[in-house]
């Protein structure tokens, strides 16, 4: 008998948002293994097609459609499951999934027709069709919707139970909201004040450091977004799925709570090698980037005592010997954890991009591209095939088969070390000194650019066996949406019982404390560096389509 | 708010690493010099070619073995494209762009930054072996950003 882990309704609805987010997963991976062959030196692309509009393609469907898609399915799943979703949660969660695939099919559109070569992150002056940036605010604008659902599903929750802790996940839904909606006021006044009405031609020029600014603000929040949602897993599934429990209620609320404060005034560290903002401002945003160790540690601390206290509870002797009694046959937990992994030396690379003076060695060169593919690529994207690995047939009524976790480990596999081998090219061609988001060039036989392409090889390498993974990864998700056995899927989500969750301070879901502290942090250290670059403006630049 | 004993002693550790990497970071950038690439200086980015010192790009000799170099970044290429300057040279970059993002990177060293239109940007730096560096842009700018570069050769 087929039985769904959550009503139907929710199920269908939270389906609708992981599929339709794999399906662009797939043309997002076929758009990378392109450029890495091109880059590699392997194939070159036909006339009517360029290395940058895929680039640009690969970049908008990973970067902010593929992830966005399941972290909103996700999240609408787990509230299902821990509070249940009220009708109307449920309708906005239509209205913004169509909302979401209308803007996405519009920016593709755009990319496609070769009207929008400007790359996820649209630099100005570099001016694309206005319908580019209005389908990316669509984007956005669907999220919000979706947003709103949750955010009343919690509301109606909190007034039906009064004075009690909301269960964990939904905390770090409403958490992960917080930052995204404050987040993304930044890349909307862009959009809505600057780019789309100069792409129209309504205006001649436009404030380049402003615009900067104001993407910035959203850009280094937009990977805590991707991450917050992982971290979710890792904090309440993957507990659950190896037998264990959730190491401590409070102090996973107040990891979520300091993304949420040190997440979004830190913008400058992506700006360090910039005219226009003075270095005693890159410092204070530098500052407070690092603060983000703390959570971090938090994290690799609470994450490892799971693992280590349920490998005690299976008699794993000595200091390491719990590592021996994990299941790492079971592909719901082996890819978050390969995902965790691979977080180490991600996290290791972040301080080093922040870091004032090394930036000025790795700043665009394809160093940084290697560390966003262990981050969100690998870090990310793993935690989230593990979560759809059972979240598919749990949302369907279909089992999670032996063979489909065979399957799942092998893909892993791949893109495990497709990744290594990847990002560990791009890592040391940044060193020295190979640039980021550049189509295949020996820059006229120069003997340095010469000496950079075995490596660029290595790197295709690496993409060519991401793709066979990506390959895998749809596949077994059709076989789990439409042909697994009818059964049922458990869907993993450790609960702490009302009376832990009661013991956690109060102040933790008072929001309108964090939401004012985050305001205060980012008056600080923005108000004055906006208040100056609207008032002292450098002279405007007009549009150019360089490509 | 319970807090386990090994993690108070995790988190100071990492407390510890933080305050011990913020005080490097700025004794380095504001003691010693080390400051990223931050320049104020504004410029009209469709008067380039106008604005002194951009009206005639190149280097300049300020002292002995010192020169400012005053380089337009645009899509794709740097004025001047070679440079020669003696060994030991201390150089000045000066750099714009006149038209949209570019980067500026001499290959293997860390002079790197970025060129706003709008903005001067400058660093620099001391070149105390021979050879020939790659000038490359670092930065997406258009269908020819791969072949943007420059040289500079140390005799």
């Amino acid at each position: 008998m087929s039985t769904r882990s959550i009503d139907r309704r929710s199920a269908e609805m939270s389906l609708a948002y992981v599929l339709t987010a794999f399906f662009f997963f797939g043309i997002g991976a076929l758009a990378g293994l392109l450029q890495g062959l091109v880059r590699g030196g392997v194939i070159t692309l036909p006339e009517w097609i360029n290395y940058y509009q895929i680039l640009t393609a690969h970049g908008v469907l990973m970067g902010l459609v593929f992830t966005t898609f399941f972290i909103v399915g996700f999240f609408y799943a787990g509230m299902a499951k821990t509070i249940t979703l009220p009708k109307l949660s449920v309708k906005l969660g239509w209205l913004g999934w169509v909302v979401m695939f209308f803007g996405t099919v519009m920016a593709v559109a755009t990319i496609s027709t070769g009207e929008a070569s400007v790359m996820y992150t649209f630099y100005a002056p570099l001016k694309a069709s206005p319908w580019f940036y209005i389908g990316s605010t669509l984007l956005v604008i669907g999220s919000w919707i979706a947003g709103a659902g949750m955010t009343y599903a919690y509301t109606q929750w909190r007034k039906q139970n009064t004075n009690q802790r909301s269960p964990l996940f939904t905390f770090m839904v409403m958490a992960t909201l917080v930052l995204w909606y404050v987040a993304t006021l930044g890349v909307a006044a862009e959009m809505l004040f600057q780019l789309i009405p100069w792409s129209f031609g309504w205006t001649d020029t436009v404030n380049v450091v402003l615009s900067r600014m104001l993407f910035w603000f959203f850009g280094h929040p937009l990977v805590y977004f991707w991450l917050m949602p992982a971290y979710a897993a890792w904090y309440n599934c993957v507990p659950k799925i190896i037998g264990g429990k959730i190491f401590s209620d409070s102090l996973a609320r107040v990891v979520f709570i300091l993304f949420i404060l040190l997440s979004i005034p830190v913008g400058f560290h992506h700006q360090l090698t910039e005219a226009g903002i003075s270095e005693k401002w890159k410092i204070v945003h530098v500052a407070l980037t690092l603060g983000v160790v703390l959570p971090s540690m938090m994290t690799a601390f609470s994450s490892f005592a799971t693992f280590e206290a349920v490998g005690r509870a299976k008699g794993a002797r000595g200091v390491f010997g719990f590592f021996k009694k994990l299941p790492y046959g079971d592909v719901r937990f082996f890819a978050p954890f390969m995902g965790m992994l691979f977080f180490i030396p991600a996290g290791i690379g972040g301080i080093i991009n922040t870091s004032n003076q090394m930036n000025v060695v790795v700043h665009n060169t394809i160093w940084v591209t290697g560390h966003f593919h262990i981050t969100v690529g690998a870090a990310v994207a793993l935690t989230f095939f593990g979560i759809a690995y059972w979240l598919i047939p749990s949302l369907m009524g279909r089992q999670l088969t032996k063979g489909a976790h065979r399957a799942g480990i092998i893909q892993t596999l791949f893109w495990t070390v497709g990744m290594l081998i990847m990002s560990g090219a791009m890592h040391f061609m940044g060193l020295l000194g190979v640039p980021r988001r550049t189509d295949y060039t020996t820059y006229m036989d120069d003997p340095l650019g010469l000496s950079w392409m075995k490596y660029e090889t290595l790197m295709a390498i690496g993409g060519v066996l991401l793709f066979i993974s990506a390959v895998l990864m749809i596949c077994n998700a059709i076989y789990l949406w439409k042909f697994a056995p009818v059964g049922e899927t458990e869907f993993p989500m450790a609960e702490n019982s009302l009376e832990v969750r009661q013991q956690t301070p109060r102040i933790l879901e008072n929001w309108k404390v964090w939401i004012a502290i985050l305001a205060f942090l980012i008056l600080v250290s923005y108000g004055y560096p906006i208040y100056d670059a609207i008032v002292h403006a450098p002279p405007g630049a007009p549009g150019m389509k360089t490509w | 708010m319970h807090v386990h004993k090994l993690e108070k002693i995790w988190l100071t550790f990492g407390g510890l690493m933080l305050a011990a990497f913020l005080v490097v970071l700025t004794i380095n950038a504001f003691a010693m010099g080390n400051t990223p690439p931050s320049d104020l200086q504004q410029i009209d980015p469709t008067k380039v070619d106008q604005t002194p010192p951009f009206d005639k790009p190149g280097l300049v000799k300020i002292s002995e073995n010192e020169y400012d170099l005053n380089m337009i970044g645009y899509a794709f290429g740097y004025t001047p494209a070679l440079v020669e300057i003696p060994k030991g040279a201390t150089v000045h970059f000066h750099v714009t762009s006149r038209d949209v993002m570019h980067g500026f990177e001499v290959a293997g060293t860390d002079v790197n930054m970025m060129l706003t239109p709008g903005l001067v940007n400058s660093v620099t730096k001391t070149f105390n072996d021979v050879g020939s560096f790659l000038i490359l842009c670092n930065e997406y700018c258009g269908t020819g950003h791969q072949i943007m570069a420059a040289h500079l050769v140390v005799k």
